[in-house]
């Protein structure tokens, strides 16, 4: 019996201990749901709204680009897509398989296709196809039972109604690349297929034109099926960008070219807002939105006209006779010539051991300064050029705009070069040579310049001498009036004038065959043909090859500079047509009709 | 027969209404407030609709309490009587099933009765302690204390243990040893043979995982490192901390707990009820169930130091010690503390067998104290 009660004392005893074990254990259970839910409950709330909520953003449209009459350049216009959610088919691939046979996939886009699905999570859409026709978005719906998960979806696409018209000043949207990740991290840029401007204005306008990505905030369960709108935060449009370019006048300019390899800038000259901006051979702004293949890109980059150079701004060229008006504007404001200095031309100019000849073998004899210009005799460049000094030709030709990016800001806009005897020792370490200011009068040599500084040297020739900068976008008064006056004798501007008058409207002008009188207004202007390659002593000789004759690549650019009308300045041209032969004879034809069609126009528009 | 007759049937110690007076209604009512979360949180967990879970839970309950009702007018005698009986139609049940299970189709852990599947898993947790109670009831601290007298307990554990580990179910196999392991010890066995037979297992675990099965060596290596696979195996333990932790204090409200109803929860009506529970209600919510559960342990225990007979006592020890095992396995392994091994919440989670095997286990410690002044002698 004693036995017995020790056997059930040890009992309560080892129950006492155990039912602390367990009380102790429990204890555990509390501290750790204190942890849990007291301790790291924010952290737990934040897990769990992240698992809850998917944040979707709202791409808002992209601003449309107008041309000065309010013409679409760049336009949204319907897109249909074929779009894969992966959450509503049990098998991508066989749906993917199942597109295939109905509208083949490129391995390229396949490629994406598959990177997308990676990349996002599963309820999101991913693009297999856009730009549907309607023919082929019906195919698809009825084809929808037998592939899961194929929606068709109409989003908005970047059209260009101009295409190759407007190409290089519009630029394109493309495709987002981890390189503009990096550099942008507005969130937008991670929404599946959107595009942002990759080159010209709607890369220079990206900002504006993007506009601000609105928010959706959804409920989603588990396997990621929407449940309900929580909250909703509309983005902002992006702003329309309206423009100074003509479009009638692009599209006149770009059927001028034709298959003709340049570029031309057609400007106000007062306000300089640009009317026109070309650059030829071009490509087809729309061909880059839905991403170009490599074939194509290829067959762009390694052209021989280089298409996707833009030329007006990036091209950069000697500026021929179309210099000489800098030569003559710094030779009068510094005095070494006057409007009746005439100089003797034979046809050539020995200076040192050199022989420099005129484009006109048998000379002009003597000529003034208008004379001159009217004649593009280059001897008398020579001269003048040599009298004057080439530090104080660049000086001038600086002040006109020549050498420098203009103000209209694009990436891949070059200087070109005014080379005077500082920029020859601090770039090529060598001092300058008297024969180089003679080339440099005639606008050879070192001098490069770019078509759109050609045309804003003419402005501000045309408008007396007034620092208008170029302009893409409207230009107000209050700005207008302040364009500073350069301060250049009136008297000598004219002489200018008069010389770019006569080159068009004076018997024996190089541009008298392009002249044209529209009610009273005449054209000015001055040509340029600037050789590519040297010629040789032995073809002076034998006579100058015709240039038919010669490769393309080695025939000669052909310039033309000008304004009208002639008694009241009120638009600038530069035209440069790339090996196209004699600036008379190719480019002043287009330049005056660039001219005449601008006159017409405004005409139309009073 | 006439044993039958003279241990209560027919010759009760108590009459009925002695009985019906002996029986403790607030432990009843602990118990029915745990059923009334459960049915309430399978309401929720249906995402509001009683047809899913809950009334099948509330129509359990009636159902048990029925068996509970018969259960606590059963004499302790017949208790002690028919322990070995009960022990030995439990393991035959436990062998018919492991053998159906071989020649039929793949693992089976239970037996079709037609109106509900029988586990004979859950009826050799009841059957265990009983029997094992009767053992120790009729043998002496002497015995005990010997090698000899524990190997007819450790057999009567470990052959159904064994078992039930290789249906496989794991967990319920584990709950079985661990409950004989907490009788060994109420017994009086030595703490220095526990230490042994612990080296001995800790010897023993690089063959035990040698023949486990994949899924469930997954569970221990996800156990040890939820973060390893977030999204497979580490995932429902991932989820469930976030659901409590994103509970706080007061909770997101009754039908509003976003990681249950959004199915970011697995298992939200079964093992991750407390989850879900303590999602919508805050820790307030878990703390009040946690509370629950101990009065009733608490009330338990002082039944066993009430009760004269040792029987009773070890009868009322070995199955709270099971209730508690429960408790404690499935909290912990929502809680992110043990593995997940796939224990329910008695009472709360959603599942016939559990419940009617854990409110037969309240009916006979409800019986044991309705008897507590029965004097059993040593048999």
């Amino acid at each position: 019996m004693n036995r017995d009660n020790s056997k059930g004392k040890v009992l309560i005893l080892r129950t006492l201990v155990w039912g602390g074990i367990q009380l102790l254990l429990l204890l555990v259970i509390v501290a750790r749901l204190v942890y849990l839910q007291v301790y790291e409950a924010d952290k737990y709330k934040t897990m769990s709204e992240e698992n809850r909520i998917s944040s979707r953003i709202l791409v808002p449209p992209r601003g449309v680009i107008f041309d000065r009459n309010g013409v679409p350049l760049a336009d949204n216009k319907q897109n249909f897509q074929a779009m894969l959610v992966a959450e509503q088919t049990n098998s991508v691939d066989r749906t993917i398989e199942q597109f295939k046979k109905l509208m083949p996939l490129s391995e390229s886009e396949e490629a994406r296709v598959r990177r997308d699905l990676k990349r996002y999570r599963r309820f999101v859409p991913i693009k297999l196809k856009e730009g549907l026709n309607w023919e082929e978005v019906s195919k698809i719906l009825l084809a929808t039972r037998e592939m899961a998960g194929v929606v068709v979806d109409d989003g908005l696409s970047r059209s260009y109604p101009f295409g190759k018209q407007t190409a290089h000043v519009l630029g394109y949207v493309a495709a987002v690349s981890e390189e503009d990740l990096t550099k942008d991290n507005d969130p937008l840029l991670e929404t599946p297929g959107f595009k942002i401007g990759k080159i010209g204005l709607e890369k220079r306008y990206e900002k504006t034109l993007r506009g601000k990505g609105g928010n959706l905030k959804l409920e989603v369960n588990a396997v990621g099926r929407v449940m309900k709108e929580i909250e909703r935060e509309d983005g902002e449009s992006g702003k329309p960008l309206n423009l100074t370019l003509d479009s009638r006048l692009q599209q006149k300019a770009y059927e001028l070219f034709g298959e003709q390899s340049g570029a031309a800038v057609l400007m106000d000259v007062n306000s300089g807002e640009i009317l026109m901006f070309i650059s030829m051979p071009s490509y087809d702004s729309n061909d880059f939105v839905q991403g170009v293949s490599q074939d194509v890109y290829n067959a762009l980059l390694y052209d021989e006209k280089q298409p996707l150079i833009n030329k007006a701004i990036a091209g950069r060229y000697s500026p021929g006779s179309t210099f000489k008006m800098m030569v003559a504007l710094a030779a009068l404001e510094a005095g070494v010539i006057t409007k009746d200095t005439r100089v003797g031309c034979s046809g050539k100019l020995n200076f040192g051991n050199h022989l420099f000849h005129c484009w006109k073998k048998t000379g002009h004899g003597a000529l003034n300064v208008v004379e001159a210009l009217q004649h593009s005799c280059d001897v008398f460049f020579y001269e003048v050029a040599h009298r004057v000094g080439i530090d104080r030709i660049a000086a001038m030709a600086r002040r006109f705009g020549l050498g420098a990016q203009t103000a209209l800001k694009f990436d891949d806009e070059k200087a070109g070069v005014i080379p005077d005897r500082a920029w020859k020792l601090a770039n090529l370490g060598e001092s300058w040579q008297g024969g180089e200011t003679l080339i440099a009068g005639i606008g050879q040599g070192y001098v490069l310049t770019t078509p759109i500084q050609l045309a804003v040297m003419t402005a501000r020739i045309a408008n007396g001498g007034k620092m208008v900068e170029p302009s893409l976008t409207k230009v107000s008064p209050k700005k207008i009036a302040k364009f500073k006056d350069m301060g250049i004798n009136p008297v000598h501007m004219a002489l200018i004038k008069e010389g770019m008058c006569s080159v068009v409207n004076r018997p024996g002008g190089t541009a008298l065959m392009s002249a044209f009188d529209y009610k009273g207004k005449k054209m000015c202007g001055k040509t340029g043909t600037t050789q590519v390659k040297r010629i040789t002593m032995k073809e002076r000789q034998t006579g100058i090859v015709r240039q038919e004759d010669t490769p393309w690549k080695y025939r000669n650019h052909a310039l033309f500079v000008g304004y009208a009308p002639h008694d009241n300045p009120k638009y600038a041209v530069a035209v440069l047509v790339e090996h196209g032969g004699g600036g008379s004879s190719v480019a002043a034809p287009i330049a005056s009709k660039l001219l005449k069609e601008a006159l017409i126009l405004d005409e139309e528009n009073e | 027969m006439y044993k039958f007759y003279k241990t209560g049937f027919r010759n009760p110690n108590l009459s009925f209404k002695e009985k019906w007076n002996n029986i403790n209604f607030t432990y009843f009512f602990f118990i029915f407030m745990l059923a009334a979360v459960g049915v309430l949180m399978l309401y929720s967990a249906a995402n509001g609709n009683w047809n899913v879970w809950a009334l099948k839970h509330a129509v359990r309950f009636a159902t048990g309490v029925f068996f509970m009702g018969i259960l606590v007018f059963v004499d302790i005698k017949v208790f002690l009587h028919y322990a070995y009986y009960f022990y030995a139609i439990s393991l035959l049940l436990l062998i018919v099933v492991e053998v159906a299970g071989h020649t039929g189709m793949g693992a089976t852990r239970w037996i079709n009765l037609g109106f509900m599947k029988l586990q004979p898993s859950e009826l050799m947790k009841i059957a265990l302690v009983l029997a094992l109670a009767k053992y120790f009831h009729s043998t002496t601290l002497q015995n005990i204390e010997t090698i000899r007298g524990i190997i007819p307990p450790l057999l009567m554990a470990l052959v159904p243990a064994g078992l039930i580990m290789i249906q496989p179910d794991l967990g319920t196999g584990a709950m079985l040893l661990m409950t004989t392991g907490v009788i060994l010890f109420v017994v009086g066995v030595q703490i220095w043979k526990f230490a042994a037979i612990g080296i001995g297992v800790a010897a023993l675990m690089p063959i035990a995982w040698h023949f486990l099965h994949d899924y469930q060596r997954q569970r221990v290596l996800t156990f040890l490192n939820p973060e390893r696979d977030p999204l497979g195996a580490g995932y429902h333990i991932m989820q469930s901390k976030i659901a409590l932790g994103s509970g706080g204090v007061f909770g997101k409200g009754f039908l509003s707990g976003t990681q249950s109803h959004l199915n970011f929860l697995p298992e939200k009506h079964t093992d991750f009820i407390f989850t879900m529970l303590s999602e919508e209600f805050g820790i307030i919510g878990a703390l009040a169930v946690i509370i629950i559960n101990f009065l009733i342990l608490l009330y338990s225990y002082s039944f066993a130091l009430k009760t004269t007979s040792y029987f009773a006592k070890l009868t009322i020890i070995g199955l709270s010690t099971n209730y508690f095992l429960y408790i404690f396995i499935n909290i912990a392994m929502v809680l992110g503390l043990i593995p997940v091994v796939g224990v329910p919440l008695p009472m709360i989670s959603y599942g016939g067998t559990v419940m009617l095997s854990v409110m037969a286990s309240f009916g006979i410690i409800m019986a044991m104290y309705v008897n507590k002044d029965t004097n059993l002698g040593k048999d």
